[in-house]
C-alpha cells in the first residue's frame, strides 16, 4: 500500500495527512492517481466513440441508397476498418479499462492501483497509438483498408499506412498488457482483510478474468501483426503461398487473439450489469459462486472455439465439427448468467432508474446477439451467413446494445459517486429510449439484408436490398446523435446537480464498499484499509 | 447531406413501388436449388424456431418479473440468492438443446463434405476483380466481370438510377452455365488476395485463397440464373466481382460447351496466323 506514496509530487498539502492532486496540467500529465486515471481513459474512450462513431455515419450515409453518391470504394474499405479498430481498441476496450481503474480499488478497499506510474503509462501509450492509426488515415496510399482483421495477401497491398497501423497495434497491446497486469496485482495483492476471492464483487472478477485473456491474447495478435510487417518490408513469406507460408495461419493466428478478444469487451459488461440488476431489484445477485464460475467457463472455451470465424476457409471435417460443437457449448454458460439475472429480478421489487433500463435492455439486446451467434455456430448454416449483414448485426447486437448499453450503465450508476452530483434522470431516460429504439432500428433489418444475401464491407449494393438500407441508416443518424445528449448530461454533471448522498442509491447492497466511502471519494480511496465481514 | 437526403425523398416517393418488384423487404434465407441449400435453409429454420422458443421464455420471465415486482407497485423483494436445483436444471436443458441442434447439423456437414463422384469439375480462379472459370479437360475457360451496364451506374455522380440497370451489380459478361441434375465439383484458388465465391441460391460459399485449392460441390435441380457475389473483402472493388450461374438442360449445357470451344478453337487459331498480342493473352487464360 504504500506505493501510492511513493508519489512524487505531494506537494500539495492539508491539514491532515492526504495528498490532493497536482495543479493544473501536471496532474494530468503525470497522473498517478487511479482515479484521474479512470477519468482519463474514460474521456479518451468517449472521444474515441464519437471519432468511430462518425466513421460508421459515413458508411451508413454511404450505403443510405443504391449507387455511389459520397465516397470511393476505397475510402469506404478504410471507413470499415479504421471504424472498428477504433471501436474495438479506442472506445469499447479503454472504457471497460477507465471503469476498472475507477471501480476495483474502490471495490477492493484500497487506497490506489498497486502500479501507478504503470498506469500512467499504460494511458499515455494507448494516446500515442491513437494518434499514429488516426495518422495513417492521412498518408500516401490512403489509410488501412482491408478490414480490422488485417488479413494477407490484401493487407500487404496498404501503402504507408500499414506500419503506422502496425505500430499502432504493438503499442495498444502494450498498453493493454501492462493494464491487465495492474490489474491482476492490484486484485491479488490490495483486497481488504477478510475479502476473499469469492466475496469479490462480480465486477472486480469478470475483470480479473478479463485481464488474464488480455495477457494471455495481445501478444498473440502482437506476433502476428509484426510477421505481416516482416513479410510486407523484410522479405519474409510467413503468409505467402509462393514462400511456403499460409494465409490462412494468419487467420487461425488471429482469430486465437480475436476470439478471446471478443470476451474481453463482453466480460467486465457482464460484471457491471451483474452490479446493477440486484441494486435495483433490491434483491441479492441470484447465483453468485455460479456467475464466477459461469465467467470463468466462458473464458476457458474462448480460447478453443477460434476457426468458427473461418468456417469458409476450407477446413477438414473434423476441424470443422470440433469448433461447431465448441461454439454452441458457449451458449451454455453464457445460458446460465442470462438466466441468473433474470432470477435475480424474479420476485424483486424493481425500479428504473436510468442504469436500471440501460442493464434490462443489454439483457434483452445482447440475449438476441446470443441467438444469432447460436445460429452463426452452426457450420452448415454458417456457410450461408458468413460475411454477410447477418454477421454485421449478430456482432454490433453483442457489442452495441451489449457492452456499450453496459458502459453507459455503468456510467449512470458510478457517475453520482464520481462527481458527487445526481444527473438529470429525465434526460437520461430520454437518452436511453433514444437510445434504445434507434440502436433496434439501425442494426435489426441487417439480419434481413444478411439472410437476403447481402455481403458485407461493400460500399454500393443490388436494389433489392435498398429498403432495409436506407431503415438502417436512418437508425444510425438517430443513435448518432442521441449520443449528443450522453456527453451533455456527463459534463452538466461533473459542472453541478443536485448532490448525491454517499450511498447515492438508496437500494445499492450494503456491503458494496464503494457505497461506505464519500461521493466523490477522497483522493486516496482507502487510506484504512476497510474490513469486510 | 442535404442533397443526399433530397434524393433520399426522391427515392421514397417515387423508387419503392419499384424497388418493391425486386422482392424487397425481404426477411429471410430464400429456399435455394439444391438439396444441400434446402438442407441448409431446414437446419436454419430449425434453429431459428429452437431460439424463438427459448426466447419466449427468457423474455416471457424477464417481462413477467418487470411487470409483476416492480417498485411502484409495492412489490416487497424475497431474499432467495440461489437455488442449486434450478441452475442444474438450466445448465442440463440447454445441453441437451445443443445435442438436438448439432445431431442434424453434423449429419448435414458430412455431406457438405462429400466431394466424390461429381461429373463435373469447374476450377474457379478469383482475381481482383474478376472471376476466372476453367472447365477441366473440357478446354473452356473464360473471365467473367461485372456487366457493362451496371458498371456504368455504378461508377461516383455517374448520374445513372441503379434502380433502372435490371440485375444491378448482379449482373455479368460471361456467366458460368452448368448442367441440371449434375455434381459440379468446383475447385477453388485465387490469384492475388483472398475471395469468397458465394450463390446464395446454390447453398455453398467457400474462400478461394491464393496457393490453396479449396473444394465444394453442388447439384441444381432447377434450370434457371442465380446471381451471388464476392464474400470476402477483396480490396477496392470488392462490391463489383458478382457472380451468374446459368442452370440449363444437359442437352442445352452440351451445346453451349461446343460452342465455346468453337471459340476457343477459332482464337487460337487467330493467335496462330496474327501473332496477336491480344489473343495471345487470351489463349493462355483459356489453357
Amino acid at each position: 500500500m504504500s506505493t501510492a506514496h511513493t508519489h512524487a509530487h505531494a506537494a500539495d498539502h492539508e491539514a491532515h495527512d492526504h495528498h490532493g492532486p497536482e495543479k493544473g496540467w501536471r496532474r494530468w500529465l503525470f497522473a498517478t492517481n487511479h482515479k484521474d486515471i479512470g477519468t482519463m481513459y474514460l474521456l479518451f474512450s468517449l472521444l474515441m466513440f464519437f471519432i468511430g462513431g462518425a466513421m460508421a455515419l459515413v458508411i451508413r450515409a454511404e450505403l443510405f441508397q443504391p449507387g455511389l453518391q459520397l465516397v470511393d470504394p476505397g475510402f469506404f474499405n478504410t471507413m470499415t476498418t479504421v471504424h472498428a479498430l477504433i471501436m474495438v481498441f479506442g472506445a469499447v476496450m479503454p472504457a471497460t479499462v477507465g471503469l476498472a481503474n475507477w471501480m476495483i480499488p474502490i471495490q477492493i478497499g484500497a487506497p490506489d492501483m498497486a502500479l501507478p506510474r504503470m498506469n500512467n503509462f499504460s494511458f499515455w501509450l494507448l494516446c500515442a497509438a491513437f494518434t499514429l492509426l488516426l495518422l495513417s488515415l492521412f498518408v500516401a496510399g490512403g489509410g488501412p483498408a482491408s478490414g480490422w482483421t488485417l488479413y494477407p495477401p490484401l493487407v500487404l497491398q496498404t501503402g504507408n499506412a500499414l506500419p503506422l497501423a502496425i505500430f499502432a497495434i504493438h503499442l495498444a497491446g502494450a498498453s493493454s498488457i501492462m493494464g491487465a497486469i495492474n490489474i491482476i496485482v492490484t486484485i491479488m495483492n490490495m483486497r481488504a482483510p477478510g475479502m476473499s476471492l469469492l466475496k469479490m464483487p462480480v465486477f472486480v472478477w469478470t475483470w480479473l478474468i478479463t485481464a488474464y485473456l488480455l495477457i494471455a491474447v495481445m501478444p498473440v495478435f502482437a506476433g502476428a501483426v509484426t510477421m505481416l510487417l516482416t513479410d510486407r518490408f523484410f522479405g519474409t513469406t510467413f503468409f505467402e503461398a509462393a514462400g511456403g507460408g499460409d494465409p490462412v495461419m494468419y487467420q487461425h493466428i488471429f482469430w486465437f487473439f480475436g476470439h478471446p478478444e471478443v470476451y474481453i469487451m463482453i466480460l467486465p459488461a457482464f460484471g457491471i450489469v451483474s452490479e446493477i440488476i440486484p441494486t435495483f431489484s433490491r434483491k441479492p445477485l441470484f447465483g453468485y459462486d455460479a456467475m464466477v464460475y459461469a465467467t470463468a467457463a466462458i473464458a476457458f472455451l474462448s480460447f478453443i472455439v477460434w476457426a468458427h470465424h473461418m468456417f469458409t476457409v476450407g477446413m477438414p471435417l473434423a476441424g470443422q465439427l470440433f469448433f461447431m460443437l465448441a461454439t454452441m457449448l458457449i451458449a451454455v454458460p453464457t445460458g446460465v448468467k442470462v438466466f441468473n439475472w433474470t432470477a435475480t429480478m424474479f420476485k424483486g421489487s424493481i425500479s428504473f432508474e436510468p442504469p436500471m433500463l440501460f442493464a434490462i435492455a443489454f439483457l434483452f439486446l445482447f440475449t438476441i446477439g446470443g441467438f444469432s451467434g447460436l445460429m452463426l455456430g452452426v457450420a452448415p448454416a454458417d456457410f450461408q451467413y458468413h460475411d454477410t449483414y447477418f454477421v454485421v448485426a449478430h456482432f454490433h447486437y453483442v457489442l452495441v446494445p451489449g457492452a456499450v448499453f453496459a458502459i453507459m450503465a455503468g456510467v449512470y450508476y458510478w457517475l453520482p459517486k464520481w462527481t458527487g452530483h445526481m444527473y438529470n434522470m429525465k434526460l437520461a431516460k430520454v437518452h436511453f429510449w433514444l437510445s434504445v429504439i434507434f440502436v433496434n432500428l439501425l442494426f435489426f433489418p441487417q439480419h434481413f439484408l444478411g439472410l437476403a444475401g447481402m455481403p458485407r464491407r461493400i460500399p454500393d449494393y443490388s436494389t433489392q436490398f435498398a429498403d432495409w438500407n436506407m431503415v438502417s441508416s436512418i437508425g444510425a443518424f438517430g443513435f448518432g446523435l442521441s449520443q449528443l445528449l450522453f456527453v451533455y448530461i456527463i459534463f452538466a454533471t461533473i459542472r453541478s446537480g443536485a448532490k448525491a448522498t454517499d450511498k447515492v442509491w438508496d437500494t445499492a447492497k450494503p456491503h458494496g464498499l464503494e457505497w461506505t466511502l464519500s461521493s466523490p471519494p477522497p483522493y486516496h480511496s482507502f487510506e484504512v484499509a476497510p474490513e469486510v465481514k | 447531406m442535404s442533397k443526399s437526403m433530397k434524393y433520399a425523398a426522391a427515392v421514397l416517393g417515387g423508387c419503392l413501388p419499384a424497388a418493391s418488384a425486386f422482392a424487397a423487404w425481404e426477411l429471410n434465407m430464400p429456399l435455394g436449388v439444391t438439396d444441400l441449400s434446402r438442407e441448409i435453409h431446414g437446419l436454419h429454420m430449425l434453429i431459428f424456431w429452437i431460439c424463438v422458443l427459448i426466447a419466449i421464455v427468457v423474455f416471457g420471465m424477464m417481462i413477467y418479473s418487470i411487470v409483476k415486482f416492480r417498485h411502484s407497485k409495492g412489490a416487497v423483494p424475497a431474499n432467495f440468492d440461489h437455488s442449486t436445483k434450478a441452475e442444474i436444471i438450466w445448465t442440463i436443458i440447454p445441453i441437451a438443446i445443443l445435442v438436438g441442434m448439432a445431431v442434424p447439423a453434423a449429419g448435414t456437414l458430412i455431406k457438405i463434405e462429400d466431394m466424390r463422384d461429381s461429373e463435373l469439375t469447374v476450377k474457379i480462379t478469383g482475381y481482383q476483380w474478376k472471376w476466372h472459370y476453367d472447365y477441366l479437360d473440357k478446354n473452356v475457360s473464360f473471365f467473367s466481370t461485372l456487366s457493362e451496364d451496371s458498371n456504368r451506374a455504378r461508377q461516383k455522380g455517374s448520374g445513372i438510377d441503379p434502380n433502372t440497370i435490371p440485375n444491378y451489380l448482379l449482373d455479368v459478361d460471361n456467366r458460368m452455365v452448368v448442367p441440371v441434375d449434375t455434381k459440379v465439383r468446383v475447385l477453388l484458388t485465387a490469384g492475388d488476395v483472398i475471395h469468397a465465391w458465394w450463390v446464395p441460391a446454390l447453398g455453398m460459399k467457400r474462400d478461394a485463397i491464393p496457393g490453396i485449392v479449396n473444394e465444394m460441390w453442388f447439384r441444381a435441380d432447377e434450370p434457371g440464373v442465380y446471381r451471388g457475389q464476392c464474400a470476402e473483402l477483396c480490396g477496392y472493388d470488392h462490391g463489383f466481382m458478382p457472380i451468374v450461374v446459368e442452370v440449363v438442360t444437359k442437352e442445352e449445357f452440351e451445346e453451349w460447351l461446343k460452342s465455346k470451344q468453337a471459340d476457343g478453337a477459332e482464337i487460337a487459331t487467330a493467335a496462330n496466323s496474327t501473332d496477336s498480342s491480344d489473343a495471345t493473352m487470351i489463349v493462355a487464360q483459356a489453357e
